[in-house]
């Protein structure tokens, strides 16, 4: 086992679980899964910031990441409310039951 | 960068495992268990790369705050309908994205492997934050004295999504309307 952690295998470990993240926005029709893989995306970007900040020794990064978890939980609130509208609405939390602009 | 490559693959390999659980499972809250194991991970993670205060909030905020959210909503809405989708969604798009989405993760990685970073160092090293007092104390005096507009701009975005869940969340849409 190699002694050191390069910093571009954090990296790509960030970017892998982005694209899982965005795979899971892309296959599932649960809207209740779908913000939870923007969630994970959300992770994903947080952990490069921090990942750099670390590597050139700047402050910068750790505080974009503050503020970014407070979006996300904002983004979250207001996500889960919608969700909340839409099962009153239609009854389902499936995305392909959103066709109103379509009848 | 000096961290521990047994911790480091064993936090990276349970949140790649449970971030494929998160998009496979087929049921919501096991969704939501396998999300809460990822936070977990990722607040291991910032932890050995010295963001302790950041470390910290992954837990409180994410793990505690959002996932609960998140279960209460699950819960409320009572979603093991059979809502579910995975069978459903077209196989060419599943093979698609899946293979567009490993594309764009090597492109990721080859750049990252072949490129380093140029960028300026600064001059927040471990040894300099240890003399100022630790992680938390820097991060805390950079926030309320070069981040004061951005953090107090925080308030007013929580107080808007505060106002616009209760407005979205309370109002009776109708289908005809």
């Amino acid at each position: 086992m190699m002694q050191q952690v390069e910093p571009w295998v954090v990296l790509s470990f960030c970017s892998a679980i982005f694209f899982i993240g965005l795979a899971g926005v892309l296959i599932r029709r649960n809207i209740l899964v779908i913000l939870m893989s923007i969630e994970l995306m959300l992770n994903a970007v947080n952990l490069t910031f921090v990942t750099f900040s670390k590597q050139l020794s700047q402050m910068g990064g750790q505080m974009a990441v503050f503020f970014i978890i407070t979006v996300a939980a904002a983004e979250s609130a207001v996500g889960l409310g919608l969700v909340i509208a839409m099962f009153r609405t239609l009854r389902s939390v499936d995305t392909d039951q959103i066709q109103l602009l379509r009848e | 960068m000096n961290i521990s490559p047994i911790f480091f693959y064993a936090f990276a390999s349970i949140a790649i495992a449970c971030s494929l659980l998160v998009i496979l499972k087929k049921n919501p809250v096991a969704s939501a268990f396998s999300l809460v194991m990822v936070f977990f991970s990722f607040a291991g993670i910032y932890a050995m790369l010295d963001a302790h205060l950041i470390a910290a909030l992954q837990v409180l905020v994410y793990a505690g705050a959002i996932m609960v959210l998140f279960l209460f909503v699950i819960m409320l809405l009572n979603a093991d309908l059979p809502s579910f989708d995975l069978g459903r969604s077209h196989i060419l798009q599943r093979i698609l994205v899946g293979a567009s989405c490993l594309v764009l993760f090597g492109m990721f990685v080859w750049s990252f492997k072949e490129s380093p970073t140029t960028a300026a160092v600064g001059h927040f090293t471990p040894e300099q934050i240890e003399a100022a007092g630790g992680n938390t104390r820097v991060v805390s005096e950079l926030m309320f004295s070069e981040h004061i507009l951005p953090f107090e701009l925080t308030s007013v975005l929580l107080l808007g999504a505060i106002v616009g869940t209760v407005a979205i969340a309370k109002r009776k849409l109708t289908r005809s309307s």
